[in-house]
């Protein structure tokens, strides 16, 4: 299979979507001559012109607003938000508006929108530039909210996003745009359901749960492992944090006995919470020979010095440590 | 050129209608029969009331917290209407809007809206649909003098003018936003001058006049079909508290007994006997009608069913 970078399977998702179904607009910040801040949409202005490519002010609330009202008048409409933290600005019509219209109006009307915005830390752009803020989005009822880490995952869970009759956040990793990976042809329309987790790697000694970039760091260490014949680790991308696939991972829990859950985002009020409440909710308890352990961000805001921004999420001295604590 | 006389009779039974709604829905407060809030726009008929019905139904609106004129303008069925205030299934939201949320997809209401400033980014989106799918219908977006103040309302302004949108953003203005009074929110008198920071046409109506509100309403239609967004501000004013907790300190007796005088409903009156439109009579058949009509409302709503816990999961994702 050919490979391709996740910015580009990113593209081919957009692009191959709009050329079927010209309902679908795409609009944000620096998105048309410029390519995006990420290059993301490199060609698209190009190839669908400023009527379907829409660069727009620096005034994410409107945009977002302006999304969801095209959503409920027929469009499909696209949004970028040019970092995650700036979801902060467009709060307002993302949560009171787009996730509660079809509910409070009795069902009237849809929101078909994807919000697609990369998040993370690694880059060197400190606080306002580098946070995860999906729990926040998880905690809205009437969103969905995807985080793929793969190419192969972004192209095919994008194109469901898009398809998708509710609003979706899709929550990009900057850290990962330039990371290539295996994605089948152009025109073969493959897709992937929002609400599948994947497992990454069986195993039977111990469960992973992650989603993001945590996943490639934990599948290199679940190898290392694997290499020193220390443990067999079972690696679980959740991919949608809305939907959540939570039978996967209980049947995991239930086969291995031990699970770690590891996410970059802040681990107070993280999604982790959920995850492991998942697990010890269900009758996987019963199961379990250790408590369940997570591993999130420090609590504090990424700060800018080199050193200090890999420290501040989970390393993998870090992980490990918390692996072999389990074991 | 002079208002044709069914129209004269949509606008007069329509302000009508929704006096009668307001005063209805009030009445049930004082009796307890009403589980959350409700902001009532009585005195400010006319401008909800004069636009909505110079639209045609596939012209799109957003309405506000206090847009019951704005709904029965667009021609909503007050029985729904009626049966969602007191949060029964039949209502347009099954019960679980409440007044604030009130939609009519089937009329072109995008729905009511319980931010302040919260509709106007999507009738800015709804426009842009329709310049997209080269429409000839425009989007109305109903905001206050509150709203002004909100980045929501530069942010959109701003992005429809940029896009040339056919949209008109209508500022009934009735002088408060809760307790503070627009002297005190802003340093201008004039709230359509705004519009020029958005290289937007604004102009400033009597709130009061329904039918200069008409008028203007479809001259308004023509041009943002054609030149793009327009900032309409209407000037009335609230007769009642914010809402059902207003113990109204803020403001003196007289202020409110002043805009009374003004009232648009009155006003509508005095003019239709001058010009000999309706006679006496006819009015106080109309009146009669709409008394009637709002009973019957409350008759709907009062004997529909509750919306079932069963349900609560339905409509939120599609």
């Amino acid at each position: 299979m050919r490979e391709i970078t996740y910015a580009q399977a990113i593209n081919e998702a957009m692009s191959e979507e709009m050329r079927k179904d010209d309902t679908i607009i795409f609009l944000g910040e620096d998105i048309g001559i410029y390519g995006g801040a990420f290059g993301v949409s490199r060609g698209m202005f190009e190839e669908f012109g400023p009527e379907r490519v829409l660069d727009t002010p620096i005034s994410e609330l409107a945009i977002t607003g302006a999304a969801a009202g095209a959503a409920m008048t027929g469009l499909r409409p696209i949004v970028e938000i040019m970092f995650s933290d700036f979801l902060t600005l467009a709060m307002e019509p993302l949560v009171n508006q787009a996730a509660k219209n079809r509910f409070q109006f009795g069902g009237q009307g849809m929101v078909p929108m994807v919000l697609r915005a990369p998040g993370g830390s690694g880059t060197g752009a400190a606080a306002q530039h580098s946070q995860s803020l999906e729990a926040w989005v998880a905690h809205v009822p009437g969103l969905k909210v995807v985080i793929p880490s793969t190419p192969y995952d972004a192209k095919g869970l994008l194109k469901s996003a898009i398809r998708d009759n509710n609003p979706v956040v899709f929550l990009e990793q900057k850290l990962l745009y330039r990371v290539k990976g295996p994605v089948p042809e152009v025109g073969d329309d493959y897709t992937i359901p929002l609400g599948v987790a994947d497992v990454k790697r069986e195993g039977k000694d111990l469960t992973i749960i992650t989603y993001g970039r945590m996943v490639g760091r934990c599948l290199s260490i679940a190898q290392q492992f694997a290499a020193n014949k220390e443990a067999d680790i079972e690696v679980i991308d959740i991919r949608t944090l809305t939907p959540l696939d939570k039978e996967t991972l209980i049947n995991s829990a239930k086969k291995t006995g031990k699970v770690l859950v590891v996410h970059e985002a802040v681990q107070t009020g993280g999604y982790g919470g959920e995850l492991v409440s998942t697990i010890v909710e269900s009758e996987a308890f019963f199961y379990l020979d250790a408590p369940v352990k997570r591993l999130g961000g420090l609590d504090v805001p990424i700060p800018y010095n080199p050193q200090l921004e890999a420290q501040v999420v989970p390393t993998e001295e870090k992980i490990t440590k918390a692996i072999r604590e389990l074991m | 050129m002079a208002l044709a006389k069914d129209v004269h009779k949509e606008l007069y039974y329509k302000m009508l209608l929704t006096r009668e709604f307001e005063l209805t829905a009030a009445k049930l407060f004082t009796q307890g029969k009403v589980h959350g809030t409700a902001h009532f726009c009585i005195g400010e008929e006319a401008t909800g009331v004069g636009v909505s019905s110079a639209l045609e139904n596939e012209d799109l609106i957003t309405q506000t917290h206090r847009g019951h004129n704005q709904g029965i303008g667009k021609n909503m069925d007050i029985n729904r209407m009626m049966a969602e205030f007191l949060g029964k299934e039949t209502g347009y939201c099954k019960g679980k809007g409440g007044c604030m949320h009130i939609a009519d997809f089937s009329v072109g209401s995008l729905g009511a809206n319980g931010i302040v400033g919260g509709g106007i980014p999507i009738a800015t989106g709804a426009a842009l649909s329709q310049k997209y799918r080269k429409s000839e219908n425009i989007t109305v977006c109903y905001f206050g003098d509150g709203a002004v103040n909100e980045g929501s309302f530069h942010e959109s302004l701003n992005l429809a003018s940029v896009w040339k949108l056919p949209i008109i953003y209508v500022v009934t203005n009735n002088q408060y936003g809760m307790s503070m009074h627009v002297q005190q929110s802003m340093n201008i008198d004039d709230i359509s001058i705004r519009a020029s920071s958005y290289g937007m046409k604004g102009i400033k109506l009597d709130g009061n006049d329904v039918v200069t509100i008409y008028e203007e309403t479809k001259k308004a239609k023509e041009y943002v079909k054609k030149n793009g967004p327009m900032l309409m501000v209407l000037d009335t004013y609230r007769w009642m508290g914010h809402s059902k907790s207003d113990a109204q300190i803020y403001r003196e007796k007289d202020e409110v007994e002043m805009w009374k005088e003004k009232c648009p409903i009155k006003r509508h009156k005095e003019y239709l006997l001058e010009k000999k439109i309706f006679s006496e009579k006819e009015l106080d058949k109309m009146q009669e009608d709409a008394a009637g009509e709002v009973k019957k409302a409350l008759e709907f709503a009062e004997n529909s069913p509750e919306p079932k816990i069963e349900n609560i999961f339905d409509d939120l994702y599609a």
